[in-house]
């Protein structure tokens, strides 16, 4: 009979006078964890530090900003907004999103269904060109229309000519803007259209569907919460571009200057009260996007997967 | 509406998924296209559908060069094999796709569409269930509402791809008869792609076996099963052992052996014997019987298994006999063939 070993064993947790650390703790008592999971100080540590982190470079600013708008009162915040120029740089940024949103829903779904569901030659440098827009600094988008539309230009004296001004105008900030936000829908749209795959449509047309109807009453609706996602981001940037849209609007306040270009005017001639004021529109503006993303998020998330994060 | 598939040819990207295929489907039947994957079976399926173009070759629909014809004008009732339902339409409005995008001239009104889609549920006996979507339906709802929606546009044949590969065994089973049935009820001509055996057999008036781009075999599953036309035929359908013989003059010989004049008619040279599991008999007499070692007794259902080592290469023979059969315990036992299939090496 070895039966003498256990009573060794279980004696050896009495012997110590206090459970200190984790060796003393009984390992049959110990709390399951996760194989992937860590231990609660760890946890605790590693969100207090996300937290902070998040508070100090996002919330805090956020704050701020609405903090500073309204410290003058509500009277000076509003009239802050009813200045004419003020005026003029919301109606134009309204203006180039309502033009850059809707061109590049079109090129965006064109691009997704192209990418999707077809095979050409030169596929994977059309998926690298999209992406173009993320990598290039939006100055040298900038530079480039200005290079193109500018009055030393490849076409901007025969336009100019012919009375159309593009830089310096609402159609070169219209540009820039559709440049730097090409990628948002078409990004959200394609691994979406590549997992669908052709499945759907290929049936649509076998039933007797013409191209046209198989598109607009089974791929549009299999990716309308994506597409819809896609616009949300895509408008907030073009409403919020500052770089390329700098470098082509000229700063002509009341007629070239957006919304963040205002901004800066305004606080650079130390008009810090108005400059928050306007800013403050632009934070309402990313604000809204992020709980409307939400939104989508939590009530279809199953329409726009796969997903990888912006 | 009878098919005719002449000479058909299909490349993808130079690679030759099907060569020249030739086959005449009766108007009614019902068809199954067997082969492991690979073998241009689905590839064969879409060229009829019209869901491919073919390199070189045609398909006829009854006279009708259907060749030139999209498949939008073919009309036909093609079953995918992910059901491919449309995720965000209901299941009536899945069965009515079909009607309701005709154009204004051939398109039914509302309230008959409407009537025919239920008409179709009722067909495939899921009546009520017409407002549900399609990710709350099972595997196999959704493979009848697939089919209620390809019979919508009344077609004149109909093709299902792999039909039963994404159930589970049993559900497959049912639906097997099931379709069975209604094929007999509708009497569409009806070719469907399957890997499974099993479900060709049982299903299909007549087996088109394939494999690596080309048939191997039509006939009625009978057919197929006794008298297979090739060793890739035997190897696929059933199970079967092979084992290198030679023939000379008819004689055919496993290694020095003779097993007698089996192959009357057979060029001399290396050949391949196929023989089927229940095909042997357990035998005293040595003249004429395969004699191999005992290398492994298995027990199988109703009946007890012999792996027997044949031969110096040691190939394996695959005996089935009773489970009653008492094993002695030497290790060198004798089967007569009953019935085999030899084919020529190459």
């Amino acid at each position: 009979m070895r039966r003498n070993v256990e009573p060794v064993a279980s004696a050896a947790p009495l012997d110590r006078p206090a459970k200190s650390g984790l060796e003393a703790r009984d390992p049959a008592r110990r709390r399951w964890q996760a194989p992937t999971g860590e231990r609660p100080a760890v946890r605790r540590l590693l969100i207090a530090a996300a937290l902070a982190f998040l508070g100090f470079v996002l919330v805090l600013p956020l704050v701020l900003v609405f903090v500073e708008a309204l410290k003058g009162g509500v009277g000076v915040y509003l009239a802050a907004l009813a200045d004419p120029d003020a005026l003029a740089a919301i109606r134009l940024t309204l203006l180039v999103s309502a033009i850059a949103v809707p061109a590049n829903l079109v090129f965006g779904l064109c691009a997704a269904w192209a990418i999707a569901k077809f095979d050409f030659v030169g596929k994977s440098f059309l998926i690298t060109l999209i992406d173009l827009p993320f990598s290039v600094s939006p100055v040298v988008a900038g530079l480039v229309f200005v290079l193109i539309f500018g009055s030393q230009g490849a076409l901007g004296p025969w336009l100019s000519d012919h009375g159309i001004d593009v830089v310096f105008a609402v159609p070169g900030i219209a540009l820039a803007t559709i440049f730097v936000t090409f990628p948002f829908v078409a990004r959200e749209l394609i691994p979406l259209m590549q997992e669908q795959g052709t499945g759907d449509e290929e049936a649509a047309i076998s039933l007797g569907a013409s191209g046209l109807q198989a598109f607009r009453l089974v791929t549009l609706p299999n990716v309308r919460w994506a597409l819809l996602y896609g616009v949300l981001l895509c408008n907030a940037r073009a409403m919020g571009e500052f770089g390329a849209v700098s470098v082509v609007s000229g700063h002509i306040r009341g007629v070239t200057d957006t919304m963040p270009l205002h901004v800066e005017i305004l606080y650079n001639e130390y008009a810090f009260p108005a400059a928050f004021a306007v800013a403050s529109l632009l934070a309402l503006l990313a604000l809204a996007t992020l709980l409307l993303k939400s939104l989508l998020e939590w009530r279809h998330g199953g329409g726009l997967k796969p997903r990888r994060g912006h | 509406m009878d098919i005719s598939i002449r000479r058909l040819r299909k490349e993808f990207d130079r690679y030759p998924a099907l060569h020249g295929v030739s086959l005449d489907i009766a108007s009614g039947e019902l068809l199954a296209l067997l082969g492991p994957s690979g073998s241009g079976k689905t590839t064969l399926l879409r060229l009829i559908a019209g869901l491919e173009f073919p390199t070189s070759g045609a398909v006829f629909f009854g006279a009708e060069d259907a060749s030139q014809k999209s498949v939008r004008e073919r009309n036909v009732g093609f079953v995918f094999q992910h059901y491919a339902l449309f995720r965000h339409m209901s299941v009536a409005d899945n069965i009515a796709f079909g009607l309701r995008v005709r154009d204004r001239a051939t398109r039914p009104p509302e309230d008959v569409i409407r009537r025919r889609a239920a008409e179709l549920l009722e067909l495939v006996q899921l009546p009520q269930i017409g407002n549900r979507f399609p990710h709350q339906l099972s595997g196999g709802q959704r493979q009848r509402v697939a089919l209620a929606r390809a019979l919508a546009i009344e077609p004149q044949v109909l093709l299902l791809d792999e039909p039963f590969g994404a159930l589970d065994a049993k559900v497959r089973k049912e639906l097997r008869r099931w379709l069975r049935e209604l094929h007999e009820r509708t009497g569409h001509t009806t070719v469907f792609v399957t890997h499974d055996q099993e479900e060709a057999m049982e299903m299909s008036d007549r087996v088109v076996v394939m494999g690596q781009g080309r048939i191997e075999q039509v006939g009625a599953p009978d057919e197929i099963y006794d008298r297979p036309a090739s060793a890739f035929v035997h190897g696929f359908i059933g199970d079967s052992s092979a084992l290198s013989v030679t023939v000379d003059r008819g004689e055919v010989f496993l290694g020095r052996r003779s097993l007698g004049p089996l192959a009357a008619g057979l060029p001399d040279g290396p050949a391949r014997m196929l023989l089927r599991p229940h095909d042997l008999e357990l035998t005293a007499q040595s003249a004429g019987a395969i004699a191999g070692r005992i290398a492994a007794v298995r027990r199988h259902g109703g009946a007890r298994m012999i792996e027997l080592e044949v031969g110096d290469k040691g190939e394996r023979l695959e005996v089935a006999v009773p489970a009653s059969t008492p094993i002695c315990p030497e290790p060198v036992q004798a089967f007569r063939p009953l019935r085999w299939q030899i084919y020529p090496a190459g």
